[in-house]
């Protein structure tokens, strides 16, 4: 799956398929930092992945 | 996942409440959570007249949606901070939902209005630039809602944002920061009332309310805020409710409850030593309030001046 990820932002490849809660544990992030999207879906941490979605990590954390 | 209320696929999970929601159940949710901060803090009523102070980020652009929706009479202000083109994002994100969804927008452009822009003053005056920020914006916000006449200030500041600065006020004991970290900061001479609704939602919450009811926000951070402390103390509250899901709220709200009483008499004091800027008549315990002195620090740093 394409995996688009900010700060910086860039696009990976992921393979599928995979437990949401996996993949964010394989980028090394805390699941209360993000929000997984799929398509323009919000999705939930036992959802799983597969290799033809369109994946974004979005961070939430701002530091103002 | 099923949404806990209704049954339907879920959308979102919230460890620390131990639900999963839909997206039209996690909505009603952050509103039944911004109408319970607001009522059990006696915030604002539905006859006042409320500024929300708009960044074009999830938080405040969430919030005035909310206040919106809960049937509050609700204006926005944008502070342009002149952080080159992050500032003409976030303008464009601020106005773009204010037009939208038929909001009126104030803008008070710092540049434009003031001579400096927020990296410069925090050259000129050695602080970090969130210090700079932070203090412009508090001066300017509040004059913003005292000369529009409105009657509370609303901003942004969320449950991971409270529980961060009260995690660096515990760990330098900043009795006096502590006593000051209230959802509610009464009205008094020269002050506007500061309110705070957004203290039961954590920022994936409030990220979250933006993407399900499709509210556009600048994902993008400051420039400005890399690798500042509240970004450090955020991750390391992460790191621990990841374990123990419910501890940032518990270690917030339990504050409230528990330790913010004690600390009244402390607040008082404070209080009693707020005097009056020389310069510009806002309310300060100094002679020349900080932002005055950083205006003047800037007009006087060479090459900085505008």
């Amino acid at each position: 799956m394409q995996v688009r990820l900010h700060n910086p932002k860039r696009d990976v490849e992921v393979g599928g398929p995979l437990r949401v809660t996996e993949l964010v544990k394989t980028l090394g992030l805390n699941r209360e930092s993000v929000l997984v999207i799929r398509g323009d879906s919000l999705v939930t941490h036992d959802e799983t992945l597969h290799d033809s979605d369109v994946i974004e990590i979005r961070p939430v954390i701002s530091g103002g | 996942m099923k949404c806990k209320p209704c049954g339907q696929p879920a959308v979102i999970d919230i460890p620390r409440h131990r639900a999963a929601f839909c997206a039209e159940c996690f909505s009603a949710h952050c509103r039944e959570q911004v109408r319970r901060a607001i009522s059990s803090h006696r915030m604002m009523g539905h006859s006042e007249r409320i500024l929300v102070a708009i960044s074009g980020g999830k938080d405040s652009l969430a919030l005035w949606h909310i206040l919106v929706a809960l049937g509050y009479d609700v204006d926005g202000v944008y502070l342009g901070l002149g952080i080159g083109d992050y500032s003409d994002t976030s303008r464009d994100y601020a106005e773009r939902f204010a037009q939208s969804n038929g909001l009126t927008l104030h803008v008070v452009d710092i540049p434009a209005e003031h001579g400096f822009a927020i990296p410069e003053a925090a050259r000129a005056t050695k602080r970090v630039p969130c210090s700079a920020c932070g203090l412009s914006k508090r001066h300017l916000l509040n004059r913003a809602a005292l000369d529009g006449g409105y009657d509370v200030l609303a901003t942004g500041h969320n449950l991971d944002d409270e529980a961060a600065v009260l995690f660096g006020n515990v760990l330098q004991w900043q009795i006096g920061y502590l006593a000051r970290q209230r959802p509610v900061l009464a009205a008094t001479e020269g002050f506007a009332r500061k309110v705070k609704p957004l203290i039961r939602m954590g920022e994936r919450e409030t990220a979250a309310y933006c993407v399900v009811n499709r509210i556009d926000y600048l994902v993008d951070e400051c420039p400005m805020a890399a690798g500042n402390k509240h970004l450090r103390y955020k991750e390391t509250l992460n790191a621990m409710e990841e374990r123990s899901p419910g501890v940032k709220a518990t270690f917030y709200l339990k504050f409230l409850d528990e330790m913010l009483p004690l600390l009244d008499d402390v607040a008082a004091d404070e209080r009693a030593l707020v005097g009056v800027c020389g310069r510009c008549g806002a309310p300060s315990s100094a002679a020349v309030c900080a932002f005055c002195t950083l205006v003047e620090r800037v007009g006087f740093a060479p090459g900085l001046a505008r």
